[in-house]
Parts: C-alpha cells; sequence; structure tokens
C-alpha cells in the first residue's frame, strides 16, 4: 500500500472520531478538546495536500486563538455539564436538508472530480507562503482590504461594548 | 538499505536525538539555575550528590519517580492526566524547525544537521505550536477542580493570549530582513549580514520580554505566584506528573532560547562553521546558555509583577513597541535597501 495512503487513512479516522466525540461528549470541555484534535488533523491534512501555510494557520488562529477563548468562556461560566439542552423545533428537518446538501456535494466532488475540478490539479506550490502573499496582494487586494476593515470594525465595537463607562470619575490608583 | 529507509531511519535518529537534547537540556538547565541563583543570592547551591553536584538532577528524576501520584477523588481524571503532556509536548516539538548547522558527514552520509531546517513556513510553525502550549495548563487548572488551580490555570491563559500577540509581531522585524519564513533562511541572511540583534535591537529585547512571559518564567511568573495561588495551576500535582510541568517550563525554555538565538544572534553561525559544520551545534548550544543565563539572572534579580500590571504592560507597552518595530523595520529596509 501506498505510504500516503496509510497516513491519509489514520488521519482520516481520527478526523471522523474526533468529530464524531465532539458531537456526542456531554462535558463541553471534553467536547470542546475534541473539537482542537479535529482541527490540527485537517491541517495534516492540508499539508499532505500541499498546503503549509494554511495548515499552519489553521493550527494558530482555529485550535489556537479561538480555541483557547472556547475555552476560556466554558471554564468561567462554569457551563462544562449542561443537564440537558433545550430543543429547537426546526433542528431536526433543517439537519436533514443540510445533510442531503452535503451529500449531494461529497458525489459531486467524488465522481465528477476529473471534469469538474481539473484545474485545480495543475496548481503546483499554490500553498506556499510567498504565493499566498502574491496572490493575495495582486488578485485580491480588495477583499483583503475589505476583510481588514470588517475586523477593525468588530475589534473596535467589541471594545465600545465591553467597556464599562464609570459613573463617578473616582480615579483609581494604578 | 535502500534510500527510503534510509531517509526515516534518519529523521527517526535526528528526531530522538533532539529529544534527548531537550531532555539532557532540561536536567542540566535546573542545576544551572540553582547554582547560578545561589551565586546570585550569596550561597552555594547542591554540590553535594557527584563533583561539584553534577548528579543533582538525577538525584532529582529519581526522587521525584519515587514519590506517591495523587489524583484528586473529584478531579477529571482524563483531563488531568492530559494535562502534563500537553505541557511537555509542544516545547519539544518547537526545536523540529530550528536549525543546528548545515550538511554534514555522518559515517559517510550526508546528513542535514537539524530535522527541518528549510520548512517554508518554520516561523508559523512555531507561533501554532506555541498557541497550543496554552492548553496545558488551562486544562491542568480546570481538571484539578480546585480554586486556586482555576484562577491560576485562567491566568496564564490570560498572559500568554496577551503576551502572544507581542511575541507574534516581534517575529516579523527578522522575517522582513531575511525575506523568508524558513529558519534556515533566517541564519543565512545573518551570515550574509549582521546578527539581527544588532539592527534590531528593541525588536530582540520585546522578543525577549514575551519569552519569557511565554514560558511562564519570573517575572512573569504569574501562574504559579506562590503567595496569592499556592502554586497556581499545579496545586494538585505530585510526582512525575508534577516534574512533567516543570520539564515542560525548562524544556520550553530551553527551545524558546533556541528559537531566540536562531532569529536574533545567528542561530549556528560563528567562526569557521563553514569549513567545519559541526561547530555548529556547538555554537548553537553556547549561545543558548547564554540565553538560559540571562533568564535566571533576570529571575534572581526582579520581583514579580502585579497582575493587573502585567496585563497593562503587555498590551499598552509591549505590543505598540513591536507595531512601531515592524513600521521602523520596514523604513530601515526601504531607507537602506537591504
Amino acid at each position: 500500500m501506498d505510504a500516503n495512503l496509510i497516513v491519509f487513512i489514520i488521519l482520516a479516522v481520527v478526523a471522523v472520531g474526533s468529530a464524531l466525540g465532539m458531537l456526542l461528549n456531554k462535558n463541553a470541555v471534553y467536547s470542546a478538546l475534541f473539537l482542537i484534535l479535529n482541527f490540527a488533523t485537517v491541517a495534516v491534512l492540508y499539508i499532505i495536500l500541499g498546503a503549509p501555510f494554511i495548515a499552519m494557520t489553521q493550527v494558530t488562529v482555529y485550535a489556537g486563538a479561538i480555541m483557547v477563548l472556547f475555552l476560556f468562556v466554558i471554564m468561567l461560566l462554569g457551563a462544562e455539564e449542561l443537564a440537558g439542552a433545550t430543543k429547537i423545533d426546526w433542528q431536526k428537518p433543517a439537519a436533514v436538508v443540510l445533510g442531503v446538501l452535503l451529500l449531494a456535494e461529497l458525489i459531486v466532488v467524488i465522481f465528477f472530480r476529473e471534469t469538474v475540478f481539473a484545474e485545480f490539479a495543475e496548481l503546483t506550490d499554490f500553498g506556499s507562503p510567498a504565493q499566498i502573499g502574491r496572490v493575495l496582494f495582486n488578485e485580491y487586494l480588495l477583499p483583503f482590504e475589505i476583510t481588514a476593515f470588517l475586523l477593525l470594525a468588530a475589534m473596535i465595537g467589541a471594545i465600545v461594548i465591553a467597556r464599562r463607562v464609570r459613573q463617578s470619575p473616582s480615579k483609581r490608583e494604578s | 538499505m535502500n534510500e527510503t529507509t534510509g531517509m526515516i531511519l534518519e529523521w527517526v535518529i535526528k528526531g530522538a536525538v533532539v529529544a534527548v537534547i531537550c531532555l539532557i537540556g532540561f536536567a542540566y538547565t535546573t542545576y544551572y539555575e540553582r547554582r547560578f541563583l545561589a551565586r546570585i543570592q550569596v550561597r552555594i547551591g547542591p554540590n553535594r550528590a557527584g563533583p561539584w553536584g553534577l548528579l543533582q538532577p538525577v538525584a532529582d528524576g529519581i526522587k521525584l519517580i519515587f514519590k506517591e501520584e495523587l489524583v484528586p477523588d473529584k478531579a477529571y481524571k482524563f483531563a488531568f492526566m492530559l494535562a502534563p503532556v500537553l505541557t511537555m509536548a509542544p516545547a519539544i516539538i518547537v526545536m523540529g524547525v530550528v536549525p543546528w548547522g548545515t550538511q554534514a558527514n555522518f559515517f559517510g552520509r550526508t546528513i542535514e544537521l537539524g530535522i527541518s531546517n528549510n520548512l517554508n513556513v518554520g516561523i508559523l510553525y512555531i507561533l501554532s505550536v506555541t498557541s497550543i502550549a496554552v492548553y496545558g495548563i488551562v486544562l491542568a487548572g480546570w481538571a484539578s477542580n480546585n480554586k486556586y488551580a482555576m484562577l491560576g490555570g485562567l491566568r496564564s491563559t490570560a498572559q500568554m493570549i496577551s503576551y502572544e500577540l507581542a511575541l507574534g509581531l516581534s517575529f516579523l522585524p527578522p522575517i522582513m530582513l531575511a525575506g523568508s519564513l524558513s529558519l534556515g533562511d533566517i541564519v543565512k541572511g545573518q551570515q550574509d549580514f549582521l546578527w539581527y540583534f544588532i539592527p534590531l535591537l528593541p525588536t530582540s529585547i520585546v522578543f525577549f520580554i514575551a519569552v519569557l512571559a511565554e514560558v511562564n518564567r519570573s517575572p512573569f511568573d504569574m501562574p504559579e505566584a506562590e503567595q496569592e495561588l499556592v502554586a497556581g495551576y499545579h496545586t494538585e500535582y505530585s510526582g512525575m506528573k508534577f516534574a512533567l510541568f516543570f520539564m515542560g517550563e525548562y524544556v520550553k525554555m530551553f527551545s524558546m532560547s533556541a528559537v531566540f538565538s536562531t532569529l536574533f544572534l545567528g542561530g549556528f553561525a560563528g567562526p569557521f562553521v563553514e569549513q567545519v559544520p559541526w561547530l555548529g551545534p556547538v555554537y548553537l548550544l553556547i549561545k543558548i546558555i547564554i540565553c538560559l543565563g540571562l533568564m535566571i539572572w533576570i529571575r534572581g534579580t526582579l520581583p514579580r509583577f502585579r497582575y493587573d500590571r502585567l496585563m497593562k504592560f503587555g498590551w499598552k507597552i509591549l505590543l505598540p513597541i513591536a507595531l512601531i518595530n515592524v513600521v521602523l523595520t520596514a523604513l530601515m529596509i526601504s531607507i537602506f535597501g537591504l
């Protein structure tokens, strides 16, 4: 068997297993940990696909920064073990529809990849940092700048909301 | 033996060697710290086990192995076991991208000194691994199910996230000067030009401070803070699990010193390293020892920060300075055309 295939199968099992673990675990902290494991596994898959930059940002941003905040909130609220989650009425039909959509997409990818995604196969070295920088700052400069502004707006919004306005302007010693 | 098997064997051996270097580095960093701190405080330090006390780390290790391991009744058992491992592993993994030299001859086989010297996302790799390292401490605090441990864990998360920003921004100036994210290229850039701590002195200082905070060293050893939190996140840990936390901290000191040396002190570069490639590891080790010495010196000199001041320092002083450093480096590059 091909070495790549062996690695892929192991990763796939871990990825699916950790996703299931996240869904089925009753304890929110363990769920978060499974999600981290899942993100890390997907990052390794990106490396196999020749996109190391995306893999590393995936680990830094998702597995690192975002999940730390998740854990932080779970622990601070003491919400690790919720007794019974409230049920949402439209949850089941929505899940079925989305599941069918995902399945259809998978079928398209698996059976028609030679025709639909042929152009992607020819790209080489598309995942190196230099290449991504070049594409980002030439072709996609405007979306990049817009994203930057959106993030800035979100950041300022967060600061404004979080900032408590003190009634009495008594300055505490800092 | 065909080429593939040879290559796999080479990588396994190199990985094992780096891990062993980290562990020996850990053992003798503790010895180094105790002796050096003792000198600072006009004491003698451990000098009984073996000549000059050189066997002291071994004695400590054996003692810790034979200690009783307690797991609190109300602890989350699995996370409690996992936390020390999660603290320890990233510290060693960081070393994977630190180059120890160029190519060298080893029993008739040309090998690269270092595991992945020219990984084109080397710096990002370091950032991602250090961002994972936070989990060990948070989990330890939570899994112990103990107020003080929890407080220590939360504090350390806040601290590490805050200082990670300054750390990440301080990676940028060396990258800009070298024009590459690979640590091998950054060392090469320094061999051709200057060691980066000369043109980038403010950045290297910010980087060093951020590293101290990242590895929870004094004066940023907030998560432990004996007086307020007993021992912070590892209050409930004993025996070998405690030793793993201890190890994690010292191995992190060791590996972050290696990263600092590589980015700012020329890494394995030094006189005659082109002719004799085996000098590379020696030079790197000397630079690591100097960095470790600095860290210990700072511990012996400075008292601990108060928590609110620590956060203020990170966000209001260190982060803006790091940002300004990036802009200044860009200006320097465009003016002098480096």
